[in-house]
């Protein structure tokens, strides 16, 4: 059974010059901000090695960039793991995580129709809320979006 | 040759509360593959909660669910709780315990029926739905409420249990005991239910690590997770109780996961009455004034599997991004391992087996040829087709049977005056 604080310093150990700053919260919750090009290896070591559960990812358009949160469980500790990740708004694209488990199969559907994300390598990038007559590049959670309703 | 048939199940479909689309393709009887279609129950709720100050989330997360419609509040809770750094005083834990457990035993009850209805057990139906009734009861004692019970809120609940109030909960709960052991071995020891159940639409160790499934689906297949123990909340360390797990993994088995849980939900209940009749009257909530800026992510352990909710807020007084992550979620997925290969009847009640809530994620059944998209068979004739096969195991192959002759009797007669024509 690992402490938090070990799990923070063998994170910071592996990915020494990639994890830009690393956040401890109230209990167990820990929020690493990674580098895109880290973060495929970070979950992998995660998933893999240390037996992390995959439980969701949060997208949101934070104005300057996309920003996606993936939240990964310790079932032994309870430790929620999350990880931060920056995505320009001029390339937006992402390696997928449906080669490592399934589970991340909808919510990057669901991320890329939202916001308009690329996940590369993604089996199958259809849309999963919408219907077929959605119209094509409309992302309902796009900030652009929203202001352009307004009166 | 048999040809490959697509079938439908969904979006509306009495086998289901909620609209969702399965698409089964059947080679013959054998369900090769499925595909699905959500999104017709979306209802922006993440979007909605932006425009709502955090006390009103609290009324809007309620309706996400009508049957686990306390799990929801009680996530966001342990989120907006983490943000602002409260602990919550006892009484208000061992409130919300009992509310969450109560919901748990309502919940499994509700799946009990349902799945005797698929089977063509409409007894098991009506039994469990009647003994769900005084749990709905106490639900209104406790809250005001049979269904959305808005008993949450920042820093603990809105209401107190009142002493007079503990002796009515435990001769309600003391009464529901007998019965629920009485349907669990009726169920238990059915041998048709066995042959209809056992060794069916199994998902292994593995593959619930592949979907990440969680709740009573995960624990049926032996992976030992509950986030009540896992990382607890409320009074769940505070009370002695045990985390149900079977290792096989079939329909079976979801089903005595469930049955179990709803004993160790009475137990919890128990347990908190008697610390709370030990403990003198206190406070029930912190008076939270202002929410820091900062992010907060809280779980709870609703009747289907953990709920998760993130919160992320700016110092202002309204969620900036709020994730929610319903457990049918990731449950639902799981069809693609433990429907492929089974046979339509099968598949029926692997679907229901998860216990599927689509208002937290999204359903209808109907059967098309895959050649002439002409339907074959619908909704009620699927829960039809499944309910037979029951009563053929039952042993009334001999009135089948005897249908079937009198079929080709008339047939024969037709072919007869053909010829003589």
């Amino acid at each position: 059974m690992m402490e938090t604080n070990e799990f923070i310093e063998l994170m910071k150990f592996k990915y020494k010059l990639n994890v830009i700053r690393t956040y401890i919260r109230y209990k167990n919750r820990v929020l690493f901000d990674l580098n895109k090009d880290v973060f495929f290896k970070a979950a992998t070591f995660l998933y893999k090695e240390l037996n992390f559960r995959f439980i969701i990812a949060t997208g949101r358009d934070n104005d300057k960039t996309y920003e996606i949160v993936y939240h990964f469980s310790n079932d032994q500790t309870g430790l929620i793991t999350n990880l931060r990740i920056n995505i320009p708004k001029n390339k937006p694209e992402i390696e997928s995580l449906t080669s490592l488990f399934v589970a991340a199969d909808w919510i990057e559907r669901e991320m890329h129709e939202l916001l308009g994300i690329t996940f590369l390598n993604h089996p199958n990038m259809k849309s999963l809320l919408s219907g077929e007559n959605w119209k094509e590049g409309v992302h309902p959670y796009k900030l652009e979006s929203r202001q352009a309703k307004k009166p | 040759m048999p040809e490959k048939t697509i079938i439908p199940v969904g979006p509306y479909h009495p086998l289901q509360e909620e609209p969702e689309l399965f698409k089964l393709y059947c080679d013959g009887e054998i369900v090769t593959d499925i595909e699905w279609e959500t999104g017709y129950n979306h209802r922006g709720i993440e979007k909605i909660n932006e425009s709502k100050t955090f006390e009103q989330v609290f009324f809007v997360v309620e309706r996400i669910c009508g049957i686990c419609s306390t799990s929801h509040p009680f996530a966001y809770a342990n989120a907006m709780e983490e943000i602002a750094h409260v602990t919550v005083p006892d009484r208000a834990k061992y409130i919300r315990s009992i509310v969450g457990e109560l919901e748990r035993i309502h919940s499994h009850l509700l799946w009990v029926g349902l799945a005797g209805h698929f089977i063509g057990y409409n007894t098991v139906f009506m039994w469990a739905w009647k003994y769900r009734e005084p749990v709905l009861d106490l639900f209104e004692i406790i809250t005001g409420n049979r269904n959305s019970y808005a008993m949450f809120k920042i820093g603990g609940v809105r209401r107190d249990i009142e002493e007079k109030d503990f002796s009515t909960i435990l001769t309600i709960l003391d009464g529901l005991k007998p019965k629920a052991e009485m349907l669990m071995n009726a169920v238990i020891d059915d041998p048709v239910i066995h042959m209809r159940t056992k060794g069916k639409g199994i998902l292994t160790r593995q593959d619930i690590i592949d979907f990440c499934a969680v709740g009573p689906t995960a624990r049926a297949s032996g992976v030992d997770i509950d986030i009540r123990r896992d990382d607890p909340y409320a009074a769940y360390p505070l009370v002695n109780w045990k985390v149900i797990v079977a290792a096989e993994g079939d329909i079976f088995a979801k089903a005595v996961v469930r049955f179990l849980e709803i004993f160790e939900s009475i137990s919890i209940i128990e347990q908190c009455i008697e610390k709370m009749r030990k403990e003198k009257p206190g406070d029930i909530e912190v008076k939270v004034k202002n929410i820091p800026e900062g992010d907060g992510s809280g779980r709870a352990e609703a009747p289907r599997g953990e709920v998760f909710h993130y919160v992320k807020s700016d110092g202002s007084n309204a969620p900036v991004r709020h994730k929610i992550r319903a457990p049918s979620y990731v449950n639902v997925a799981t069809f693609k391992k433990s429907c492929v290969g089974q046979t339509i009847t099968d598949a029926t009640l692997a679907l229901a087996a998860v216990d599927p809530c689509y208002c937290c994620t999204e359903r209808m059944a109907s059967v098309y040829d895959a050649r002439t998209r002409n339907k074959i068979l619908d909704g009620t004739g699927l829960i039809r087709m499944s309910q037979e096969q029951t009563r053929l195991i039952q042993g009334r192959k001999s009135k089948v049977e005897g249908q079937r002759s009198k079929v080709e009797g008339r047939r024969s007669k037709v072919e007869g005056r053909r010829s003589k024509e």
